[in-house]
This record gives C-alpha cells, sequence and structure tokens, in this order.
C-alpha cells in the first residue's frame, strides 16, 4: 500500500528512471515442448515394448492355488522363467481354481496343445525329496512343452510332475501286470542294478483286468531293451531258503520302500533286436518268474476233490511228477445230488510248455498215432495209464497242499471225455488224506475198547490183591522169619560139625587111614596076585615058591571084596 | 470479506505495471518497463531485460511462464504413470524375489503391520505428486482465465505445493538408501528398478514446473474480473 502510494508519489518523474538492459537469447521458448514430448516417447516406448514383450496369455485349471500368488508365481521350463501368474481365481463352479499366467512372446510355444503344467511344490517321497528350492522361494509352475503347434489357451495341470520330461534322450515301454504293487509314477527302472529310467505313467485297462504301466529309459541305455526283454518288479525283499541256505535278494534300499521295475535279457541264446518304442512285456513278480523260459498258453483245467481240501489255497503249485507247471485259481465247493456229498472244485492252469521236451514228445508221438495234438487228446491218453490228480501235503507245519499229477499205479479205470469243457481230471485222495483215514480207522477201534469195564476189573483185581498183601504182612512174613531162625541154627550145627576139632573131622580123618591102610594092602595084594595068579586057586605058598602061580582064581572075588569090607 | 475489501483498494490502486515500472528483485533498482514494445510478449524469442546496476535479469513476469508450466507439468505426468505402473524396487532373499511398485509397496507395509510408515509412503509418493498435479492444473486453468477467484487461497496453495514439493522424493531416497545399505549378497539384497527413474524424474519436473509457475499471474487480469 504503501509502495503503491509511493510510486503513485514517483509517477511523475517516470521519464526520469533508468531503462533496463534488453538482452537477446537465443532459446526459443516453445522448445520446452520438447520434454514433455521426450517423456511421452519414453512412455510410448515403455508401452510398445511391453505390448512387444506380451505372449499369449493361457488359463491353467488346478485343484488348488496353494502357494501360488498372483504377479509372483513365475512359471518355469527347465528352470527359466517363462512366465507369470497374473490372476487366480476360482471357477464358476468353485470346484477348481483357474490361474491366468501371462506368457513371455518367447515362450509363446508354450501355448500349445500337448503342453504340460504343473504346480512343482516340495514333494518328499520314498524314492526322495523333490522341489527343496521351492521351499523357500515358494511354489512354481513347471512346464513341460508338446510337439503340436495347435494353439491352445486352456490347460489342465498335472497333479504330478510328470516323470519324463518332452524330447528327453530315451524310450518308452509298455509293462502289463496283474497287481501294481508299490509302483507308484517316478519309481525307478533299474538294469543291472543301475537306475536306467521310471514309471512315467500307469493306468488300468479298460476292461479293469490289469494295469499298464508306461515306463521310460533314458537313452542311450535304452538300447539293452530288447524284443526278448524280461521285465519284473523289483519292489520288496526276496527271502528264499534254498540247499544253499538263506538268500536274502533286493534292488536297493529305496526299492524295497518305494517299489521299482528291473529288466534283464533272459540266460542263453536269445533276440537280442533292440525293441521299438511302445513295445508290450509282461510284468513278471520276481526275477526267477521272469528268468523261467516262456510258459507259452495257460490251459484251464479242473479238478474234482472228494475230500478235505483244508490247506489248498489259491496259487497254491500244481506240479507234475515234482515240476511246477501251473497253479490253482479257483477252489469251490460243490454238492453232488446223487452221492450228497460236497465234493471241493479246484481250478487249475497248467503250462504245458513247461514240460518242456516232453511235451514235444507227447505231441509228436500223438501226431505219429494220427490224433489231435491237442491237450485233452493227450490228457486222456496220459489218463488211461494212471494220471491222477492228488492234492498232497507240501509243508507238514503249515499244512499246505498242493495238487500233484502223478501216475498212481493199480488205480480203477475211469472215464475221461477229452471234450468236455473244462478239461476235467480224475483225482485220487492224496497220500495224507489216506493217511489221515487210515489213523481215523485206528482212532476208531481204539475208541471200541471198552476202557471202562476193563477199568473196573483192574480195580477189584486189586482190591484183592491189596486183601492178600495184608494176609501175607500180617501172617506168612512171621513165620517165613521163624523157619528163617531155625535154618541158621541148622547152619551153625552144620559149621560146628564140619570145624578142625570136631570129633566128626577126627573120625573121617580116622577112617580115611583106614581107607589108606586097606588101599596098601590090596595094592600088596594085586602085586602078589599079579605075579602068582595060580594064589587065588591055591592059596599062598610059602616064601619060595612065591612064583608060583595061585590055583584058586574064582575064589579071589570074594578075597577081594572082602579086604573092603574087612576094616 | 478480505477479498472484497482487498479488491475494493485494489481496483483503486495502481500495480507497477500500469505505471510502466519495473523493480529489481536483487538491488531493487526501479526501473521504467520498456517492455511496453513486443519484444517480451510471447513472439517465440525469449528475451530479457536485465538491472541496468547490478545485471539481474528483470522480468515482468516469468518469461512464458504458462508455456513452461504446462510442459513440465505435462511431461512429469508422462513419466508419472511408468513410475506407477514399473517396479521401483526389487527386495531378493534367499531365492525370494520381490518386485515392488509404489502402490504394492504401501500395500505390503500396511497388510505387514505398519499402517503408519504406510501413510507416510503414501502421502509422499501418491498423494503430493497428484496434488501438485491438480493445483498446478487448476492454478494455471484459472489463471489463464483471468479469474479473480480465492486469489489469495490460491495464491497459498501455490506456496504450499512449492513447499511441499521436495518431500515427494521420499520414496526415491528410500530405495537409494536402502540399496546401498542392504547388499548381503545372497541373504538380503535390494535394487533399484527403472520405476524409481522414472518417479525420480516426475517429481523433478514438477517442482521445475512449479518453479516455472509465476505467482504474480494469479493476480493479473484483475480488469475481466471485475
Amino acid at each position: 500500500m504503501t509502495e503503491e502510494s509511493h510510486n503513485e508519489q514517483a509517477l511523475p518523474d517516470r521519464d526520469e528512471l533508468p531503462t533496463p538492459v534488453v538482452k537477446r537469447r537465443r532459446f526459443n521458448a516453445s522448445l520446452i515442448w520438447l520434454i514433455p514430448a521426450l517423456a511421452a516417447l519414453v512412455g510410448i516406448s515403455l508401452v510398445v515394448n511391453s505390448w512387444l514383450q506380451a505372449g499369449p496369455q493361457i488359463t491353467i485349471s488346478l485343484q488348488s492355488a496353494e502357494g501360488l500368488d498372483a504377479g509372483k508365481t513365475p512359471v518355469k521350463y527347465k528352470n527359466v522363467v517363462i512366465g507369470r501368474v497374473k490372476k487366480i481365481r476360482l471357477s464358476s463352479d468353485r470346484s477348481h481354481v483357474l490361474v491366468s499366467v501371462a506368457l513371455e512372446k518367447s515362450a509363446s510355444g508354450f501355448a500349445t496343445k500337448g503342453t504340460r503344467y504343473w504346480v512343482v511344490r516340495p514333494r518328499i517321497g520314498l524314492g526322495g525329496v523333490s522341489g527343496i528350492d521351492t521351499l523357500f522361494s515358494g511354489a512354481f509352475i513347471g512346464a513341460d512343452v508338446g510337439e503340436s503347434n495347435e494353439e491352445e489357451e486352456n490347460f489342465k495341470a498335472l497333479e504330478v510332475p510328470p516323470a519324463v520330461n518332452h524330447g528327453a534322450p530315451g524310450r518308452s515301454f509298455i509293462l502289463h501286470t496283474d497287481d501294481l504293487g508299490s509302483l507308484d509314477v517316478g519309481s525307478p527302472v533299474y538294469f543291472r542294478r543301475i537306475q536306467v529310467g521310471r514309471v512315467a505313467s500307469y493306468e488300468l485297462d479298460k476292461d479293469g483286468k490289469g494295469i499298464s504301466v508306461h515306463i521310460f529309459v533314458d537313452g542311450p541305455n535304452d538300447k539293452f531293451v530288447t524284443t526278448s526283454t524280461r521285465f519284473w518288479n523289483a519292489s520288496g525283499v526276496d527271502l528264499s531258503v534254498g540247499a544253499n541256505g538263506l538268500k536274502l535278494n533286493t534292488q536297493s534300499l529305496a526299492t524295497v520302500l518305494a517299489g521299482g521295475v528291473a529288466f534283464q535279457d533272459p540266460p542263453g541264446p536269445h533276440d537280442d533286436t533292440v525293441a521299438p518304442e511302445d513295445t508290450r512285456y509282461p510284468l513278471f513278480g520276481d526275477q526267477a518268474t521272469a528268468m523261467a523260459p516262456p510258459d507259452g498258453e495257460p490251459k484251464y483245467i479242473r479238478m474234482r476233490f472228494g475230500q478235505s481240501v483244508r490247506g489248498l489255497a489259491v496259487d497254491a503249485p500244481v506240479e507234475f511228477l515234482g515240476i511246477n507247471i501251473g497253479k490253482v485259481v479257483s477252489v469251490r465247493l460243490d454238492y453232488d445230488e446223487k452221492t450228497q456229498t460236497f465234493p471241493v472244485l479246484v481250478g487249475a492252469l497248467i503250462y504245458p510248455q513247461r514240460l518242456g521236451n516232453a511235451y514235444g514228445k507227447l505231441e509228436a508221438m500223438a501226431r505219429a498215432r494220427g490224433e489231435s495234438p491237442e491237450l485233452p487228446q493227450l490228457m486222456s491218453h496220459l489218463i488211461n495209464h494212471g494220471l491222477r490228480a492228488q492234492a498232497r501235503t507240501g509243508n507238514l507245519l503249515t499244512g499246505q497242499l498242493y495238487v500233484s499229477l502223478d501216475f498212481v499205479p493199480h488205480t480203477p479205470k475211469v472215464p475221461f471225455d477229452p471234450k468236455l469243457k473244462p478239461l476235467t481230471i480224475p483225482t485220487v485222495p492224496g497220500s495224507f488224506s489216506k493217511l489221515q483215514e487210515q489213523l481215523a480207522e485206528i482212532v476208531d477201534k481204539i475208541s471200541k475198547i471198552p476202557f471202562d469195564s476193563i477199568g473196573k476189573n483192574l480195580d477189584q483185581t486189586l482190591a484183592g490183591l491189596n486183601a492178600t498183601l495184608k494176609q501175607v504182612n500180617g501172617q506168612t512174613l512171621p513165620a517165613f522169619k521163624d523157619t528163617l531162625q531155625g535154618v541158621q541154627k541148622t547152619m551153625g550145627t552144620a559149621n560146628d560139625a564140619l570145624s578142625g576139632d570136631s570129633p566128626l573131622q577126627q573120625n573121617l580123618g580116622a577112617t580115611l587111614e583106614q581107607v589108606r591102610r586097606m588101599a596098601r594092602s590090596l595094592r600088596v595084594l594085586t602085586d602078589y596076585l599079579g605075579g602068582h595068579p595060580e594064589a587065588l586057586l591055591r592059596g599062598r605058598r610059602a616064601d619060595a615058591k612065591l612064583d608060583a602061580p595061585t590055583p584058586p582064581v574064582a575064589s579071589k572075588p570074594s578075597a577081594e571084596s572082602s579086604p573092603g569090607s574087612k576094616p | 470479506m478480505g477479498r472484497d475489501s482487498g479488491a475494493g483498494e485494489v481496483n483503486a490502486l495502481p500495480r507497477a505495471d500500469e505505471l510502466g515500472l519495473i523493480g529489481c528483485p536483487v538491488c531493487g533498482l526501479v526501473c521504467r518497463n520498456v517492455a511496453g514494445d513486443k519484444r517480451l510478449d510471447g513472439d517465440g524469442v525469449d528475451d530479457a531485460m536485465a538491472c541496468p546496476r547490478c545485471n539481474t535479469a528483470l522480468q515482468r513476469r516469468k518469461p512464458n511462464s504458462y508455456m513452461r508450466t504446462w510442459a513440465l507439468l505435462i511431461a512429469a505426468f508422462f513419466l508419472y504413470i511408468p513410475a506407477n505402473l514399473l517396479p521401483i524396487m526389487r527386495t531378493a532373499s534367499l531365492n525370494t524375489i520381490d518386485d515392488n511398485t509404489i502402490i504394492s509397496g504401501v500395500v505390503e507395509l500396511w497388510v505387514k503391520g505398519s499402517p503408519g510408515l504406510a501413510i507416510i509412503v503414501f502421502t509422499a509418493s501418491i498423494v503430493v505428486p497428484m496434488l501438485k498435479f491438480l493445483a498446478l492444473s487448476m492454478l494455471l486453468v484459472t489463471s489463464q482465465r483471468g479469474s479473480g477467484w480465492a486469489r489469495l487461497q490460491r495464491a497459498k496453495l501455490f506456496r504450499l505445493v512449492e513447499f511441499i514439493g521436495y518431500w515427494s522424493m521420499l520414496d526415491v531416497f528410500v530405495v537409494a538408501l536402502l540399496t546401498a545399505l542392504v547388499r548381503f549378497s545372497v541373504l538380503s539384497r535390494v535394487e533399484p528398478l527403472p520405476g524409481v527413474i522414472f518417479f525420480g524424474l516426475a517429481v523433478v519436473l514438477t517442482m521445475l514446473a512449479s518453479m516455472s509457475f509465476d505467482p504474480r499471474l494469479i493476480w493479473d487480469g484483475r480488469d475481466t474480473d471485475d
């Protein structure tokens, strides 16, 4: 205000005021517009750049968005980021999660049919640990591109990571099995105990009667899979007791727990042709089965057992002369109205090829006879020769039975119709069941023995015996004692009589002396008689005529006997 | 009320311009305004007068103020868009890589339990630049139309815009500081991303825009207003 009033006052002196210097500048004010133009240019270039870099948008449907983060979770292929999750939302029916992914321009090939996506999370399985890095970095979406060029926007994520990446060197094969066992996707495939592949997937057959297991064998080891290669399930522990002792056979500890498949060519000459991709193989239960010679077509036979088959289980072996030729597949009860019995129908699969050369020879013989070389015809021939099925005890401890086809001598002939389906083999009672029957008979007989009355009689007899013994103790024994004392006395007397200074002894000595003397005189007599036999007739002569024979010989025996009685 | 009385008085009182005078802002010398000729009236050439005593540039108004302010403001606005869309900072720690834009950083701060910090960052990075854009645009439009509406408030608003303009650089400083401080290679790492450059440029350009706006323009056009 004051300034303005001052200015007002100075107004008249305006012309005396100094004039400012006027400078010319080169700068054109409109150049300032270069700045927003530049800014706009930068902005536009950014937009264009991002538009150029933007790849296709795809949608992946997942079961759960666990661990996924909109705007952060990357999509990786071979651990290279090829896109990023932009948005996560629920599907309209809330059954699954839809994840929008912006792929990079360079990864537009991943928006094609056949590309597989899955969420990589830390997984800890028996076969190992995977995706451990995601513990820190968070889950990401893994991708595996397919072959197709057809564009695709909607994908369904795999629940488990695929075992095999597309384009990996190697080949896949299909194994067919009845039972998956402990196999799983990712289970190892071993060749000579080296892991050369893994199980890629498995699925039930359409008819539900088996499982197809897809395995992938990595190159270059896939060339070891030949057309004659055998595959077996290497899961678990194979413990066998043989003539060589206890044998434990496993692949690796991981396999014991998590399962696995092993393959190898059979020993001996075989076809070495490298198998083409997706060849189908059977998956055997164990190495021994796998390595066994091929079984050929199995044949179904039926047996009708009249006795109990306790201990005969499905999978029990069927043996022919001790050679395993098949296995029991069913054990069922039947009812026979005629005999009112319950026969057991046992179904079995037998592999005639397991008979080896014998089967070939039988076939040749049947052909030579002009018969059909089919199994029923051969069987009918063998059955006429006494082939019978028996349920025999395989293990006395557990009572397990097996079916034995054997020639039974002196068995009655049975009618056999080779055209009947299924092929029914006549049976005879097993050796053990026969034994059982005999035992039962013995037991029956034993049970008929009247143990009761025997016992009663024995009791009475014992009572009588007891009374007798009492009598013996009370009366006989004292008397016996007295008798013994008497005997002792007698013996003492006898002893006395026999002692050295007893009169008997002395008398005996004197008597013996007399006898001695008598013997001497007798000798003299005989000597005399020897010299003078006439003395027996003529009597004793004088001493001068001693040499003359004694005439009374006949009277001598009386003289002889008299000296004996003389003393 | 103040406006009414002020207007009454101002109407009665002449201005330096009307008296053909111009004052040197440094030495205080009052000169004759020779700019009566057309050389200084937006003929595309930015000619200027200078004080005959101290050679300070003498300007009746800041030269081409409208055009410059508009240009800088528009440039700032252009840069402000990528500044908000692009991530400004990457926090990397043990396999976790986190790219944050300004807004996502604010949201993260809020969610992770620092609402105070979130508000500060939000104010400095979003509210203040937007306020500057809106305020300067409004000042420019009203001044160009010579509107006499709420002149005092508009003048105050302009001073406020100039004052708070620096605080928008907060985000840039935060990123610069963290980048320098958090460098533990694998464990933890902070890196600046292109967004922060755009943001810094946008803030600088808004400051330049507010500097090139001449608040005296607010008070011009008195006659048309009344």
